[in-house]
């Protein structure tokens, strides 16, 4: 990845399969992820229900796109950040979320976990990092 | 850094999360449905009334204006600005977060 | 559009891909491949058996970046290259291989 790559910010707000919105915004960062730039994602609000683990639709009749964010390490999009405050409203804790990893080049291919549970303040912090924010 | 809200503070919690993830200093612009946030006596005055000591705040004229709420209704502190008034906004940003 | 085999019918897109991933089954690949002139061989089998089970996985067809990269890591250096995968798949390792898997088109390709 070059230095002059943008970095790009998409924010999630959405549960999954209520509406388009999660796995639209799924589709925009793999499609996204393409091209040369520094990517990673925030689940906020509704939008930490996306990472649930667990996530079975075979009653429901339509697609689990879970199995998806799984292969986000593999498109090189290593960061997900997930607003602990939207968590804990939800009664959720990092134990219900998928166990989400990427294999880190630099550092001999280890597994890391790509999930990073964050507070208001770093959540403010990183907006404030980006060249682009894009939500779903 | 500039937010946005289109959602109606009744309806979403695009607000409340935008308060509380925006860093004091930042522009907030309140348009289509968000501006309902922007009228004195509601339910989420108080939270606006603190809102405008650490952000400056805007809505959107023509929103405003489509919903029938009238310039003396909105809350002190709320400053109206029209489309060419947004535009600058974002262009004197260095990024748009737009909360929907 | 759609195409037949031995009398039973596959519903495919505009482009070619199959409508439904559940039609699938190896005379579809073998059958595709012939419409664009390539002799399907076990490398060529390599890569498709391996989409699917990157589909069944993840749920995605992953984009040809991705997919090179995986294929090095499970089958060696010397098939993770694009040269390698352009001389099994010149259409695009990505994009034709997915249609012979009977997946839909890539994501991430564009």
């Amino acid at each position: 990845m070059s230095d002059a790559a943008k970095k790009f910010m998409y924010v999630n707000r959405r549960a999954p399969y209520g509406t388009v919105y999660a796995l639209e915004g799924l589709e925009v960062v793999l499609i996204g992820a393409a091209f040369d730039q520094d990517v990673c994602m925030a689940f906020i609000d509704d939008g930490v229900f996306q990472l649930k683990k667990g996530q079975d639709t075979k009653d429901s009749n339509m697609k689990n796109f879970s199995p998806t964010y799984r292969a986000l390490g593999d498109y090189e999009v290593t960061k997900l950040y997930v607003d602990k405050e939207s968590l804990e409203q939800r009664g959720l804790g990092e134990d219900d979320l998928m166990d989400l990893t990427y294999e880190d080049e630099d550092d001999d291919y280890n597994e890391k976990p790509s999930i990073r549970i964050v507070s208001r303040d770093e959540l403010a912090d990183l907006m404030e990092q980006q060249d682009v924010i894009l939500n779903y | 850094m500039l937010h946005t809200i289109n959602k109606s503070p009744f309806e979403k919690n695009s607000l409340d999360t935008c308060l509380r993830l925006a860093k004091p200093g930042s522009e907030i612009l309140l348009l289509e449905d968000g501006v309902y946030a922007a009228v004195k006596g509601t339910a989420v005055e108080q939270k606006m009334v603190q809102a405008l000591g650490d952000y400056t705040v805007y809505a959107l004229g023509p929103d405003l204006k489509a919903r029938g709420i009238e310039e003396d209704r909105l809350i002190d502190g709320v400053e109206v600005v029209g489309y060419d008034g947004f535009v600058d906004l974002a262009a004197n940003s260095d990024r748009v977060q737009s909360w929907l | 559009m759609a195409f037949e085999i031995a009398g039973k019918t596959y519903e495919t897109d505009e482009e070619g891909y199959l409508a439904n991933l559940a039609d699938w089954n190896p005379e579809v690949a073998d059958f595709m491949a012939k419409e664009d002139d390539c002799d399907l061989t076990e490398n060529h089998w390599e890569v498709i058996n391996f989409l699917r089970e990157y589909y069944e996985e993840y749920q995605i067809a992953p984009a040809v970046r991705v997919l090179t990269k995986a294929i090095g890591k499970r089958l060696g250096k010397e098939k993770g290259n694009s040269k390698y995968l352009y001389e099994l798949f010149p259409y695009g390792p990505a994009k034709q291989a997915c249609k012979y898997a009977g997946l839909p088109k890539p994501t991430g390709c564009v």
